[in-house]
């Protein structure tokens, strides 16, 4: 069996008396869609935190294609091939979408120490932008300030942001947080459409159990930064212990 | 870039004006007036400079003052030592004072480029409300260090004996040292235009947007501020051996608290993020100064409402009355 994408062992993290994450272990495939869920409070947010860097666990260890990256920054593991997107929508709100993804292709193309020539006719970096627009939906909004663009765009381009560096694995933190029906079945077919392609290897925390469902190869339980179960959709229905803890209430609804 | 008609129109005109200046005041018998131009070009360029961190990196420098005012005194230094024929170092190498710009001046750009290194690499670590103070109390230690070096004067300052020889341009005159000033300006001008929309400057303003998601796309931050703060204190390096060659002076109060805060007032004045804002900042600070001080003492109760409306009412400064919208987001 080939090696796992990520592995992540004993992971764990306290705020206090508070234990976000407590020794969660975990293992990604190339080309799963893996999600998390859990109730609120579960320590997914602060799992991804940890994963993408930002958050400096208290024990374990996280290992990402082969490389050991515990001790690694954000931007260096960002440069290793790990994007995430943000749950809270987190972009440039004065830049254009277009600059938007344009700033994440030039994050890994090479150094940014260049001072003369305008980036914005750089075609190394705005073709891909353009293109990771388009693989969005978002072309036709290409020039509009990302301030400017509705919520469920804004989501769109956060997604656009994190394929255009060419990620070997992407985090996706609720990508349908705080969207209507109608956009985040949009989102939902958007990310079935990437998983289609096959390449792509996905950590996804969601709230939303339609896309959960919809997308997700295997899925771990999160209950008080504990793992209480990990396996296929059809198993995780089926786990009585879930359904207490988190699924009962959808399920009674 | 395409501009709209009226920003285009406002900036051949200011052109115009400006390389027209010294013979129109000599006509006029103002002959003055190219001294106050030269002073308020010299801290348009020093605008500029904290406006490349301030206005595109969002770092708020609370000690720009520090890099201006060190510019200032390694002229002076160098000079002092010249006319007194006496060496500056004279282990492990011996360095002799000089009065030559070619010299005097880029050694001024040095000094304050490796103390904006020093500064940030301490100061950078923090942000917000901290950086302010850090960059702040730098500069405060380095007026008392001036305030307390007896050889060079100590509180009462250091003369200079003459401006610097500058090659072909004869600096003791007015309107040849004018036209060397606005052209280090309109120099600084181009180059700042340019490397905003940079890789480099677009990079400095996605920090000041959101640096958190700069460092989740890859992009380590802190070198690249650092890049720009080293630069931006080069910059106010070149505008105090500027000013020190213009007043023949320098003096502690160059490089004190109250000098950060004026430039600072320039950049917002004039507008943040803005290329042109700090020169139009310059203009109208140094002006109203120079209006208002003829008529009272307390011409500060004048400014500060004056503040207080443009921060109201136009956010982006003075220059945003001109030119809408940011335009060198791109």
């Amino acid at each position: 069996m080939v090696d796992p994408l990520l592995e992540i062992e004993g992971l764990s993290k306290a705020f206090g008396a508070v234990v976000a994450c407590d020794a969660v272990t975990l293992a990604l495939h190339s080309g799963e869609v893996h999600a998390v869920i859990g109730p609120n409070g579960a320590g997914k947010t602060t799992l991804l935190g940890q994963l993408a860097g930002e958050i400096r666990p208290d024990a374990g260890r996280i290992r990402f294609a082969g490389e050991d990256v515990t001790g690694l920054p954000a931007h260096a593991r960002a440069g290793r091939g790990l994007a995430r997107s943000f749950q809270i929508t987190s972009l440039f709100p004065r830049f254009t979408a277009l600059d938007n993804v344009a700033l994440a292709v030039q994050a890994q193309a090479g150094h940014s120490f260049r001072f003369w020539h305008p980036a914005a006719r750089e075609t190394a970096l705005v073709a891909p932008a353009r293109t990771a627009l388009a693989r969005v939906g978002l072309a036709e909004r290409a020039d509009v300030p990302a301030a400017a663009l509705a919520h469920g765009e804004q989501r769109q381009l956060e997604i656009a942001m994190a394929l255009a560096s060419g990620p070997r694995l992407l985090l996706l933190d609720e990508p349908t947080a705080g969207m209507g029906q109608e956009d985040s079945g949009r989102m939902i077919a958007l990310l079935s459409a990437l998983k289609a392609e096959g390449r792509m290897t996905i950590l996804l925390i969601e709230h939303d159990m339609d896309a959960v469902f919809a997308l997700a190869d295997r899925i771990t339980v999160l209950v008080y930064g504990q793992t209480i179960a990990t396996g296929a959709p059809e198993e995780i229905r089926a786990n009585s212990e879930v359904r207490r803890a988190y699924l009962g209430e959808e399920a009674a609804a | 870039m395409a501009r709209p008609a009226v920003t285009r129109l406002v900036l051949w005109g200011a052109l115009v004006l400006l390389l027209a200046l010294p013979p129109l005041v000599q006509g006029l018998g103002a002959d003055f007036a190219v001294g106050v131009a030269t002073r308020v070009l010299i801290f348009a360029l020093v605008g500029v400079s904290l406006n490349l961190i301030l206005g595109y990196g969002g770092m708020v420098s609370f000690g720009h003052a520090a890099f201006f005012g060190a510019g200032a005194y390694v002229v002076a230094i160098l000079a002092q030592h010249d006319t007194q024929g006496e060496q500056l170092v004279t282990w492990p190498i011996v360095i002799d004072g000089t009065q030559s710009a070619l010299i005097a001046w880029p050694a001024a750009m040095a000094v304050s480029a490796l103390l904006a290194l020093v500064i940030g690499l301490i100061a950078l670590r923090t942000s917000g409300l901290y950086f302010i103070m850090i960059t702040l109390a730098f500069a405060q230690m380095l007026y008392f260090l001036f305030i307390s070096l007896r050889a060079y004067g100590g509180e009462d300052g250091l003369s200079l004996f003459a401006r610097s020889a500058a090659g072909p341009f004869d600096l003791a005159d007015d309107v040849h040292f004018y036209y060397l000033v606005l052209g280090f300006v309109l120099l600084a001008l181009w180059i700042k235009r340019r490397l905003v929309a940079s890789r480099f400057g677009r990079t400095l303003r996605g920090i000041r947007d959101n640096e958190r998601r700069m460092q989740a796309l890859g992009f380590p931050t802190f070198r690249y501020k650092l890049a720009a703060f080293v630069m931006a204190g080069a910059v106010a390096g070149l505008s105090g051996a500027l000013i020190a060659n213009q007043t023949e002076f320098v003096s502690p109060s160059f490089l004190d608290w109250q000098r950060s805060g004026e430039i600072l007032v320039i950049v917002i004045l004039g507008g943040m993020g803005r290329v042109y804002g700090p020169v139009a900042g310059a203009v109208a600070f140094l002006l109203l100064e120079e209006v208002l001080s003829a008529w009272t003492d307390h011409w500060m109760l004048v400014l500060g409402p004056i503040l207080v409306l443009v921060v109201l009412f136009a956010k982006g400064g003075i220059w945003s009355l001109i030119e809408r919208g940011e335009t060198t987001d791109g």
